[in-house]
């Protein structure tokens, strides 16, 4: 049995030693590099553009502008192909444009036959602008007349609304206790340590193999067909490891131009290879939310009503459009089921770079906001957040206010139980009960979170396995499911070895996806792999043991009813310990008997997930806060999950200490700056833009409520994004209990809490 | 302007000629093929690239080639011998250290100068966090890191 096991991690081997070949380790001879010229504007379209002076230096290959490139429009959102016109990805992207739209926006592209050649050219191409009006807030690209970052636009990308309950209005006037307030989030950075790359070449005329650093290979194939306009066959996407993803390798950032480059260049290898600089502002960010929030409770401490509205900056491009706020509002649904929701959002452009798919998928915005409004509505009650929360969080048998389906596997109760323990709530709380007026104090703070485990029913959900049987009685197995660091190949593993009956070192995954032999699956998001690969996986392993043990009873004569795979040999059901033969010998008779046997037992199976499992969790934090130094030090936090049955405690470990600690540097630290006025970038670096080094992050706590989801195959949740959602609010939270300064706006850097803390008189 | 260097690269020694403009970095990648070194930003920032020059931590990236003349350079590659992994790595395996695997490298080259270089002396996590403070990752909040170090420091001791 492997599920539930500390197995060694499939892949840290060959991470440890620096075997793993990620794309930049894919070098071939004679390889091009190529380079966009980069707008120094953030709006404005190109007046002249001269490139005569790069395409002169030697080493030089070609210089393309916008005015070269295909007029196709295409959309870059890593999601499934929509049947539904109505339901399909805004196309608003051209391989290079002449309408800049943000500071960094490709103008142009060179290709070199060196890198330093390469940076020596761009440095060469001189352009001149006509400066448009720059919208760097979703307010000002939504105002009445405002001029259009897209034509035709009106600067809005989408809009949704949802109410659950009779009347939100009607409640939030009766309520006795009613919070309305604004609260906002800014830009945050994945900072994958592994910048965007791809390398694309061709093999013949037709197909073009692209290897890139991908989430998503077998949607970066069809958006390649789509944006070139070639047929999707033709287009081979091969993903080796990648350095990191957290969303922003979820969308077609590079794939296209490669491959449109290399198609005019003869076939030639070409790569880009994005500097930290670029990865920064030129592929994607998240979308920073503006949220005012209204929300009402009476004085038992019985949340009533909340209403949400949205307006999510989707920067220059679309990307992933509008979904990024309709999911943040939809996944917050499940926490406080018997309270009204009202959510309305609206997803606009907007002259920053363009803002994507990032860990959790615009829950950290909206559940900032969610459990800012509800650590209000609990002290203006009188009550202890924590008992508030636990009064009015979701219980099993809620059910979903929109849907009517009710919520099968829940542990928050749980979860908010171990974590008051876990961090000693009710003793610190006691403690801090007297007062504080030193400079230095400490505050307690809590917030919860629910997710999902998928993108069902918004989104198609498809994951392919296929196991084969080797000759030696060991497996191969291939998925569609991609390794992207959360440890996705290793419960795969887990689960082939669980329900074959196999020693789990006997599996084999393949870690490469390439879209011309991998089953097909959409790849890395929405912290859905895990739980819509199991059924895949664990379906294709059971037809594999079926064949299996045909073929065991083709040899014995023994009906393959009374028979069984466990330990990686068929034996009796009745009785596990009589061996009837190992699975090596079986294999092998099964591959070379000249006149009899299966040949090569491999099952294939592609299924469809239609059901998705909320997952749930909170933070707690103790801070102390200096005031006069305006600086908040964590002293104790740990994350409570219930993400289901645990497959691999150590890398779920792993997930909640990562989210955790990304999550305190959206917190804390981090925020791309943006200039106001011109739209100019301050920070694309990792020395101004502050993501936390080994100093910034304390121990991070973590416990897990297991809870056996039954929609999963082995009874396991989404976990790798949920992590990340609830420490910010439960900082802020913790902030306002050590001060009673509350602060509205992420990051709580010391220039925002030295204005606050001015403002109410601590210094 | 070109030249040529003599260095003992993971011990062997090694000649390289090289454009007086390259990095130490770029060299090792595409040289001598020692593509454990990665590039996380290229300027010093993320540690990613991190080999020792006679047993000192150093951004490779941001450390011309020519200076490695007449020196010894360590990488990833040559941590392992006979199929055995070094005590750092084996920790990292152990602890869960281990997730994208892009930061792994220059961590494990950070970690075994933090360990060789006061022998039996004991660090504490925070001593570990400031000795590994010039390497990024994004994936593990480092926890799982510092325990990996801590662990090879305890086994030392033993």
């Amino acid at each position: 049995m492997a599920i539930g096991k500390n197995v060694p991690r499939v892949d840290a081997v060959a991470k440890v030693t620096g075997r793993a070949r990620y794309t930049d380790d894919y070098h071939m001879p004679g390889m091009l590099h190529a380079g966009y010229v980069r707008s120094t504007i953030a709006h404005g379209r190109v007046t002249r553009i001269d490139t005569a002076q790069a395409a002169a230096l030697p080493g030089v290959e070609a210089v393309y502008t916008f005015e070269d490139v295909p007029q196709t429009l295409f959309a870059t959102a890593g999601h499934p192909y929509s049947l539904d016109p109505a339901h399909m990805d805004v196309a608003d992207r051209l391989l290079l444009t002449g309408h800049v739209r943000y500071h960094g926006d490709e103008v142009a592209v060179v290709v070199a036959r060196d890198r330093l050649t390469l940076q020596a050219a761009i440095a060469k191409v001189a352009v001149e602008y006509e400066p448009y009006p720059v919208m760097v807030e979703g307010a000002a690209a939504l105002a009445e007349g405002a001029f259009e970052i897209h034509a035709g636009s009106r600067n809005r990308i989408g809009e949704s609304r949802y109410q659950t309950g009779q009347d939100v209005d009607a409640a939030l006037a009766a309520a006795p206790i009613r919070i309305e307030s604004h609260y906002r989030s800014r830009i945050v950075q994945h900072c994958h340590i592994e910048n965007h790359i791809a390398l694309a070449y061709m093999d013949d005329l037709d197909q073009i193999t692209i290897i890139s650093s991908t989430q998503i290979p077998h949607i970066a194939r069809r958006i390649v067909g789509e944006a070139l306009g070639l047929p999707w066959g033709q287009i081979r996407v091969i993903k080796p490891y990648i350095g990191g993803g957290f969303g922003a390798k979820q969308d077609v950032v590079l794939e296209p131009m490669v491959a449109w480059l290399t198609r005019r260049l003869d076939g030639r290898p070409v790569q880009i290879d994005l500097s930290r600089e670029e990865c920064m502002i030129g592929t994607r960010i998240r979308h920073p939310f503006d949220i005012a929030l209204r929300a009402g409770a009476d004085e038992e401490g019985r949340l009533l009503a909340m209403d949400l509205d949205v307006i999510s900056n989707s920067g220059a491009y679309a990307s992933h459009g509008h979904s990024v706020a309709a999911a943040g509002g939809a996944k917050m649904r499940s926490l406080y089921p018997n309270a009204q929701v009202r959510y309305h959002a609206q997803t606009v452009y907007a002259n920053i770079p363009a803002a994507g798919a990032m860990r959790a998928y615009g829950s950290p915005q909206v559940l900032f906001a969610v459990e800012c409004a509800v650590e209000e509505a609990a002290r203006r009650c009188g009550m202890d957040p924590l008992a508030f929360r636990l009064k009015n969080v979701v219980r099993p048998g809620d059910k979903d206010g929109l849907t009517g389906k009710p919520f099968l596997s829940c542990g928050l109760v749980e979860c908010l139980e171990k974590g008051r323990a876990l961090i000693g709530w009710d003793e610190k709380r006691a403690a801090l009960a007297g007062g504080q007026d030193g400079p230095i104090r400490r505050g307690l703070g809590v917030a919860c979170f629910s997710y999902a485990s998928g993108t069902f029913p918004v989104c198609l959900e498809i994951a392919g396995a296929r196991i084969i049987l080797n000759q030696d009685g060991s497996v191969h197995v291939q998925v569609g499911a991609t390794e992207i660091g959360q440890g996705s190949d290793t419960v795969v593993a887990q689960m082939a070895a669980e329900t074959l009956g196999i020693p789990y070192e006997k599996v084999h995954v393949v870690s490469t996806q390439d879209t011309d032999v991998a089953p097909f699956d959409t790849g890395a998001y929405a912290s859905r792999q895990a739980y819509v690969v199991s059924n895949a996986v664990k379906r294709a392993a059971e037809e594999l043991k079926e064949k299996i043990l045909a073929q065991a009873q083709y040899m014995t004569g023994i009906d393959s009813a009374a028979l069984d795979l466990q330990g990686g040999a068929v034996v009796y059901v009745e009785a596990p310990e009589r061996r009837v033969m190992l699975l090596g010998d079986l294999a092998l008779a099964s591959y070379y008997d000249k006149e009899h046997g299966g040949g090569q037992l491999t099952a294939d199976v592609s299924l469809k997930t239609r059901t998705n499992a909320p997952t749930f969790g909170c933070t707690f934090v103790e801070v102390e806060v200096d005031i006069p130094l305006c600086r908040i030090t964590i002293r104790e936090i740990c994350n409570v999950h219930d993400s289901g049955r645990i497959l691999h405690p150590i890398m779920a470990a792993g997930q909640v200490q990562g989210g955790a600690a990304m999550g305190i540097g959206a917190a804390l630290y981090e925020e791309l700056l943006v200039d106001a006025e011109s739209g100019w970038i301050y920070n694309n670096n990792l020395l101004d833009y502050k993501f936390p080094t080994p100093v910034d992050i304390p121990e991070i706590g973590w416990a897990f409520v297991e809870t056996t989801e039954p929609t999963s195959g082995y009874g396991n949740k989404s976990l790798g994004e949920p992590p990340i959602i609830s420490p910010p609010a439960a900082i802020r939270n913790a902030l306002w209990d050590a001060t009673g300064v509350k602060i509205d706006t992420l990051p709580l850097t010391p220039h925002r809490l030295f204005r606050h803390f001015k403002k109410a008189g601590l210094i | 302007m070109r030249q040529t260097i003599a260095i003992t690269l993971n011990g062997s020694p090694r000649r390289f000629d090289v454009d007086v403009r390259q990095s130490l970095m770029e060299v090792l990648r595409e040289q001598a093929g020692t593509l454990s070194v990665k590039q996380g930003c290229g300027v010093g920032e993320c540690g990613a690239c991190t080999v020792l020059i006679d047993d000192a931590p150093v951004d490779s990236c941001i450390y011309l080639a020519v200076w490695a003349d007449g020196r010894a350079v360590r990488t990833t590659e040559g941590e392992c011998r006979d199929g055995q992994l070094s005590p750092v790595q084996q920790a990292f395996v152990e602890e869960g250290a281990v997730q994208c695997g892009i930061c792994t490298p220059g961590f494990v080259m950070a970690a075994t100068a933090l360990t060789e270089r006061r022998p039996g002396e004991p660090l504490d996590r925070d001593a570990i966090r400031r000795g590994l403070a010039g390497n990024l990752c994004r994936c593990t909040g480092y926890a799982t890191i510092v325990t990996a170090v801590e662990k090879c420091i305890c086994r030392e001791e033993e």
